[in-house]
């Protein structure tokens, strides 16, 4: 951003030069950002917001960790303990992992990628974080004027008879849901309308697909949470008697109502995640993706799916043995694009030349994360399975596999192949690494444990448990301090990259799709300075001359690889 | 779509604003066609989010009255047909009124746009009126959503087991839909506030064929409450 500070880094003196100008410098002020239309900055500020929130919801979760390093109580009391894993999951799924990578990379790259200006509604996209902010300082009331401890779920007549705060947290989430129906709304007509010529479908990236059917589940899936939290609002405030038993309602049908969203919410979680991993793949391998079509359409056909499988969670609920037995199957095909999905990205890799950059390694650590949490999520789909393990550790450590090694590692890779391109400048490379390596340790060797302590009966939403289960916890709690010290190692050198990175090249990793091809790093407010014509796939690497020059071998790299020795060299990376 | 207009408008963005184009065309759009379809698009799926927020409201109306049919029966006589189906007329008129609002700003005839919109809002207030009389004649009486349910005088009869559901559910979604007619309201007053300073024209008359679509889909949602909440 300020280019004296370039020298420091350097060793030669800089000639002071023009900044080009870009999105980040061409206005400067507060109000400049609060009441930007342009999707580059709304996607910036989503990451500063959610990298807030992430920060907040990540420390209630150490100490939910902490408190269960010994038995018994041991930093706090019950009552404390039950809204801390509250607030951590709902501070987490509906104001972070829900809105993060469609708000921030979707709204930052998906116009790069289709050679759009803007989304189709730029008003509409900042009226969704201001949304986002408003359900976000309702979360914050609700936490100020009372305890809310119904754990994430609002499960009735707990949440039906608990605390008046539960009236704020419903509010908070209702309206945070419309946040997320702007930002799928806008996507889905942006990506019908706005896209530049001769980008036809099968043209179009696979992050952008992706986006695709994840904005398809948020238009669909997000009402359904409005009125159910509508009418558990209600509930709470007059007993209108749809949910409390006492007056004759059905708590099953809340359960149904709750899972009908939050069931499909997970596909809004996971699918952008399986967008940024082809593009990843696919970069990094120096390979076409294979399997394009197959990888585009299992996105929708997981997204289609997802609407049929909420039953799933209410197995031990009193659902009739019929529906369990379909929910059950249905859950099984899932697995089946899923699979699709994870052998194609095995396959783009295979005699590929792979470079292990952070955000590959990022990737990878993906395929193995989300294919332990994809497995485990077919274990608890098995019915007679799910009736030992429901409630367990082994759900919550199949959910974090899934969230959190398959959402928030992919949008950490996404953050870091994409950081070049939002802020300019290159994010230190060794300590990248280093960083993934502790967050894939740490990961695995929290969450690993508690697979083990759900299947050896430790239930869920305990504050204490019983003595054998000690060593595994104490594991789990210690891991979880190597992954967050992996977390903020990233946030310290992003942080600096930031304003003492070196420059960032136009295409540093060498990819293909038009945000690298066609936009300077940072880019253009307007992005694009002529209207691209778009006259290949978006992986067709053999075909990208722009990138590589007109004989290249097909083996070119960016230049994201190297640090330049010499300050020449430096002024020639420009 | 026509590349060379986007170019030579790239030129100059600062500033200036709208050089040569039509000046309701937003910079990142190529043309008012894609500007207008993008904007309906948007609109039907705005709809879309609509109509499933109210199917949770149907699926619950679904339920109960598959478990409950008895009390259902009883307690739906509490509901006046003949105000309802005054009602539904009201809005069936008031969507053609808008209908025509939008055939007149096409063929260009502002002041019968202005005329239809004011008909329609004039509509959507006799059904909030009518609505209001239902409301507060059962309250009168002791029906309330909820807990305070406490039905006397006519209505005694009507204490009986899962009929609080009943009336939970009729309020609950005669009064977001009616919630919908106020905001519909509202869009109308702001359409005639741009139509009298002749902001519409055949050209551009976007913000007049979205306000027709929502306002034709506030009325189908009634088109179901009637009979389910009335009439069986």
């Amino acid at each position: 951003m300020d280019s004296s500070k370039e020298t420091q880094s350097g060793a030669a003196p800089e000639t002071e030069h023009q900044e080009p100008h870009n999105y980040l410098n061409h206005a400067k002020t507060i109000k400049s950002w609060l009441l930007t239309l342009d999707h580059k900055r709304i996607g910036v500020l989503y990451a500063v917001t959610l990298a807030v929130v992430f920060l907040i919801a990540g420390l209630l979760a150490m100490a939910v960790r902490v408190e269960l390093f010994v038995p018994g109580e041991t930093i706090m009391d019950n009552d404390t303990y039950n809204q801390t894993f509250t607030m951590h999951g709902i501070m987490m799924v509906f104001l972070f992992i829900v809105p993060s990578i469609p708000a921030i990379l979707g709204n930052f790259v998906l116009p790069l990628h289709l050679g759009a200006k803007d989304v189709a509604f730029p008003r509409l996209n900042l009226a969704s974080w201001y949304v986002y902010m408003t359900g976000g300082a309702l979360v914050v009331t609700a936490l100020l004027v009372g305890q809310v401890d119904t754990g994430w779920t609002f499960y009735t007549p707990y949440s039906s008879s608990g605390d008046m705060a539960i009236l704020y947290m419903t509010m908070a989430i209702f309206i945070a849901g419309f946040s997320s129906i702007f930002t799928g709304l806008n996507f889905i007509v942006t990506i019908h309308k706005m896209r530049a010529p001769g980008l036809t479908w099968n043209r179009l990236p696979l992050f952008v697909w992706s986006i695709y059917a994840t904005s398809i589940v948020m238009v669909l899936a997000t009402p359904v949470i409005g009125i159910t939290m509508i009418l558990l609002f209600m509930e709470r405030l007059l007993q209108i008697g749809i949910f409390d038993p006492a007056l004759g309602g059905d708590p099953i049908l809340f359960q149904h109502f709750f899972w009908f969203y939050s069931h499909p919410a997970v596909y809004i979680m996971i699918l952008p995640a399986f967008g940024i991993i082809s593009e990843l793949m696919t970069t990094f391998s120096r390979q076409r993706i294979f399997g394009y079509k197959a990888i585009a359409l299992s996105s929708v056909a997981i997204a289609l799916l997802g609407f049929l499988v909420w039953g799933h969670h209410m197995f031990v609920s009193g659902q009739s043995a019929i529906s369990s037995i379909v929910f059950s199957l249905i859950t099984y095909l899932i697995g089946i694009p899923s699979g699709i999905k994870i052998f194609n990205w095995v396959a783009t890799m295979y005699k590929g030349s792979i470079w292990l950059q952070t955000p590959m390694l990022y990737a990878l650590s993906f395929l193995f994360l989300f294919t332990i949490g994809g497995l485990t999520g077919i274990m608890v789909g098995v019915l007679s399975v799910d009736v030992h393990l429901h409630d367990t550790y082994f759900v919550v450590s199949h959910f974090h596999y899934v969230m959190m090694g398959g959402t928030v590692i992919a949008l950490l890779g996404g953050m870091h192949y994409w950081w070049p391109k939002i802020t300019g400048k290159m994010y230190n490379e060794t300590l990248g690494k280093i960083a993934a390596g502790l967050i894939f340790i740490g990961f695995n060797a929290t969450f690993f444990p508690q697979l083990i302590l759900g299947a050896q009966g430790m239930p869920r939403r305990y504050a204490t448990y019983v003595e054998e289960f000690t060593f595994l916890h104490q594991v789990s709690t210690v891991s979880s301090f190597i992954l967050a010290a992996g977390l903020f190692l990233v946030l310290g050198y992003m942080m600096h990259s930031m304003f003492f990175g070196r420059k960032a090249s136009k295409n540093p990793w060498g990819g293909a799709t038009l945000e690298w091809t066609m936009t300077t790093s940072p880019p253009d407010p307007h992005n694009f300075t002529r209207t691209p014509i778009i006259t290949r796939g978006p992986y067709d690497f053999h075909l990208a001359d722009e990138v590589f020059g007109p004989r290249h071998t097909g083996d070119g790299a960016g230049d994201g690889a190297t640090e330049p020795a010499t300050p020449a060299e430096r002024e020639a990376s420009r | 779509m026509a590349t060379t207009t986007t170019e030579k408008q790239d030129v100059s963005h600062e500033g200036d604003g709208h050089g040569g184009h039509h000046p309701r065309l937003q910079h990142h759009f190529v043309s008012l066609d894609q500007q207008f379809s993008s904007a309906k698009l948007g609109m039907w799926l705005f709809l879309l989010t609509e109509l499933l927020l109210f199917s949770g409201m149907f699926v619950a109306y679904a339920v109960y009255f598959n478990w409950y049919p008895e009390t259902f029966a009883i307690t739906s006589e509490a509901l006046d047909w003949r105000m309802g189906f005054i009602n539904t007329i009201v809005l069936l008129a008031s969507s053609l009124t808008v209908a025509l609002s939008i055939h007149f700003v096409q063929k260009g005839q502002i002041k019968a746009m202005l005329w239809s919109l004011g008909a329609t809002l004039a509509l959507a207030g006799v059904f909030l009126v009518i609505k209001y009389f239902e409301y507060t004649a059962k309250f009168e009486y002791g029906i309330y959503p909820g807990a305070a349910f406490d039905p006397s005088g006519p209505y005694a009869h009507m204490d009986v087991p899962n009929a609080i559901q009943y009336f939970s559910i009729y309020f609950v979604m005669t009064g977001i839909h009616a919630f919908h007619v106020i905001v519909g309201m509202i869009v109308f007053i702001w359409l005639i506030w741009r139509g009298l300073r002749n902001h519409f024209n055949p050209e551009w008359y976007t913000p007049v064929e979205l306000g027709g679509l929502y306002w034709h889909f506030v009325d189908l949602i009634w088109i179901f409450l009637f009979p389910l909440l009335y009439l069986i």
